[in-house]
């Protein structure tokens, strides 16, 4: 065998499962298809500045050394100094519905604050449930699914304030349309409202960075434009991946040059007795060589987005924007499901990425907006045109949107954006549908139909930059290390 | 140096690793760990990888309780840490 462990997938998570086996002696390969490390949550450059592909918040903010927090564990488990992600907590956040506003930064008490003064008849059944909610072990990865509505209605009776808590937590993890399993409904709450959001100064190279560090000072070895054509399998156990046939680059411009580079086709073959993907439960199966195993039951996620970026030449902050985040939604319901258009405005996220306890202040002023998107719809319109005037059709409509719910108007300090949709994001991490949580169908297990191969990250149920890192360590411990293979 | 205190220094040396952020000054050998410190089971699990990659020794699932406290830990630990401190 060539390697005791191969990765498929440089993400959050296999990047952290890397750097634990790699701690312990094993002898590992992060195999990453795209040309940089940090799939889901990378950066680029464009118009010579760079850009977080996803980073709004790092959500589970903590101050150092608080006991029993996930980050706490994750940076114990990765051996990484709290001061290396270099985190600088939010200034506070809103959920704006129509006539009502929950406001939230980093300290519980405020947020609870907030919700008995707006919603007073609801107050004793919120602090029920929270205490639920801490009672729930969603870490465990025996947990048995079981869907939350049903657990909110038993506490809280006004369906308001069942939409303003699930708008936040559903954005920023649900795979599920209109719905939340409750140990994921428990994580997301914790990770948001009881401890918080922060963004690494540097944006979230800095975290990438510290991570590959770490899996290199370990002796991991990361090989890039090293896409899995196919998981190898010999009766039912995995036996390693065949790579996709890597050809001569291209001259057609830096980023589809490197998608040319991969012919599906054939290519190097590489053995262990241990596969992690972190490539998605669907996708993982698509890619098993043995047909039984391939069709399992895995339905892939359909919920897909548009973020846009704009580039202000003033501070947020002097143009009347003081939020960090803003959750809103402006119609009856809250509505988290594929949208029927391309987009979906009527709720929608927005982010400030200035407004954080930055020490330096950011050179120049950002906001971020996410919009429900339609994979399909997306999917159908060709490059470059219908689809390029598309994307600045919607980001019109969005800055209009943003311009209403901030109250007052940015418009004029725009002066470079970028806008990337759901097939945007099916290119780039090979997503089905691009769907950015992932499957509905969770492994909390991490066990697949094929001996010897797990699946860690977004479709094991912890999602999110610190979600992915944990799934990653958990999948490692549990299946590796704990397992003594 | 005793045996006894060598291997307590061991496992402490290995926690403050793990979790540099705790104080071990005055941590009571009679005491769970878990008690005195914040060590879940992912902390206990890696104080059990650094024995074996430090030291070469394997600690079985089933004998995870007798790492309890420092003295357990001596306790256990001590025969299979002989000649290798
Ligand atoms: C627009 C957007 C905004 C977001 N905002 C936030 C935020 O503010 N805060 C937050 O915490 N989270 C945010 N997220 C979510 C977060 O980025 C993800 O949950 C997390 O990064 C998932 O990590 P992962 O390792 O599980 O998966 P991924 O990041 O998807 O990693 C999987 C990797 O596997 C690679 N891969 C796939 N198939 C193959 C193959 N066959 N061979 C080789 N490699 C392969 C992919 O290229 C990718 O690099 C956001 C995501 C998006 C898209």
């Amino acid at each position: 065998m060539d390697y005791d462990v191969i990765i498929i997938g440089a993400g959050m998570a296999g990047l952290a499962a890397g750097i634990r086996l790699a701690m312990y002696d094993r002898r590992v390969l992060l195999l990453e298809r795209h040309y940089a490390p940090g799939g889901l949550n990378s950066y680029y450059h464009r118009h010579g500045r760079p850009f977080d592909v996803g980073l709004h918040a790092m959500t589970n903010y903590v101050p150092r050394g608080t006991r029993r927090a996930p980050l706490t564990k994750l940076l114990r488990q990765l051996r990484i100094p709290y001061e290396a992600f270099r985190l600088c907590p939010q200034i506070g956040s809103e959920i704006r519905f129509p006539g009502v506003t929950l406001r939230f930064a980093n300290d519980f008490e405020d947020f609870r604050q907030s919700v008995h003064e707006t919603f007073p008849s609801q107050r004793e059944g919120f602090d029920r449930l929270v205490e639920r909610i801490e009672e729930h072990d969603e870490l465990s990865l025996d947990a048995r699914p079981i869907p939350s509505r049903p657990v909110l209605e038993e506490f809280i009776s006004d369906p308001l304030l069942i939409d303003m808590l699930y708008c936040p937590l559903m954005y920023y993890g649900s795979p599920e349309e209109n719905e939340m399993e409750f140990g994921q409904f428990c994580i997301m709450f914790k990770s948001i409202f009881k401890e918080g959001f922060a963004r690494p100064e540097g944006g979230v190279r800095t975290v990438i960075d510290a991570l590959l560090a770490r899996f290199r000072e370990e002796g991991g070895e990361l090989r890039l434009r090293s896409g899995v054509r196919r998981i190898l399998t010999r009766k039912g156990r995995a036996v390693g991946v065949e790579l996709q046939k890597a050809r001569g680059v291209t001259k057609l411009g830096r980023r589809r040059a490197e998608v040319l580079a991969m012919a599906d086709e054939p290519g190097e073959v590489i053995e262990a007795p241990v596969v992690l993907s972190t490539a998605g439960y669907p996708e993982t199966l698509a890619l098993i060589d043995d047909r039984t195993a391939r069709s399992e039951e895995a339905p892939p996620g359909r919920m897909s987005f548009v973020e846009s970026i704009m580039v202000l030449d003033a501070e947020p902050r002097q143009l009347g924007i003081e939020q960090t985040i803003v959750f809103y939604n402006d119609s009856d319901r809250f509505d988290y499901r594929r949208s029927d258009d391309d987009c979906d405005l009527r709720s929608g996220v927005i982010c400030c990425p200035n407004n954080y306890a930055h020490a330096k202040p950011l050179p120049e002023g950002l906001l971020r907006v996410t919009s429900i998107a339609n994979y399909d719809r997306w999917a159908a319109l060709e490059k470059p045109e219908p689809y390029a005037s598309a994307k600045r059709r919607w980001l019109e409509r969005q800055q209009e949107k943003v311009a209403s719910v901030l109250g007052g108007d940015f418009r004029a300090h725009v002066v470079a954006d970028d806008v990337f949709t759901p097939t945007t994001i099916h290119h780039f991490t090979d997503r089905i549908h691009g769907a950015v949580y992932g499957s509905p169908r969770k492994v909390r297990s991490g066990r697949t139909p094929v001996a010897g191969l797990y699946v860690c990250g977004t479709d094991q149920g912890f999602l999110g930059i610190v979600g992915a890192m944990l799934s990653g360590i958990s999948i490692a411990n549990a299946r590796v290390l704990m397992a003594g293979s | 140096m005793s045996t006894s205190t060598s291997v307590a220094a061991v496992v402490l040396d290995i926690i403050a690793t793990i979790a540099p952020d705790e104080d071990l000054d005055d941590v009571k050998p009679d005491v769970r760990l878990r008690d005195q410190l914040d060590l879940d089971s992912m902390d206990f699990l890696d104080i059990v990888m650094e024995l074996r990659k430090r030291y070469g020794i394997e600690v079985p699932e089933e004998a995870y309780p007798k790492l309890a406290t420092l003295d357990s830990c001596t306790e256990y630990l001590g025969p299979l840490l002989e000649g290798k401190l």
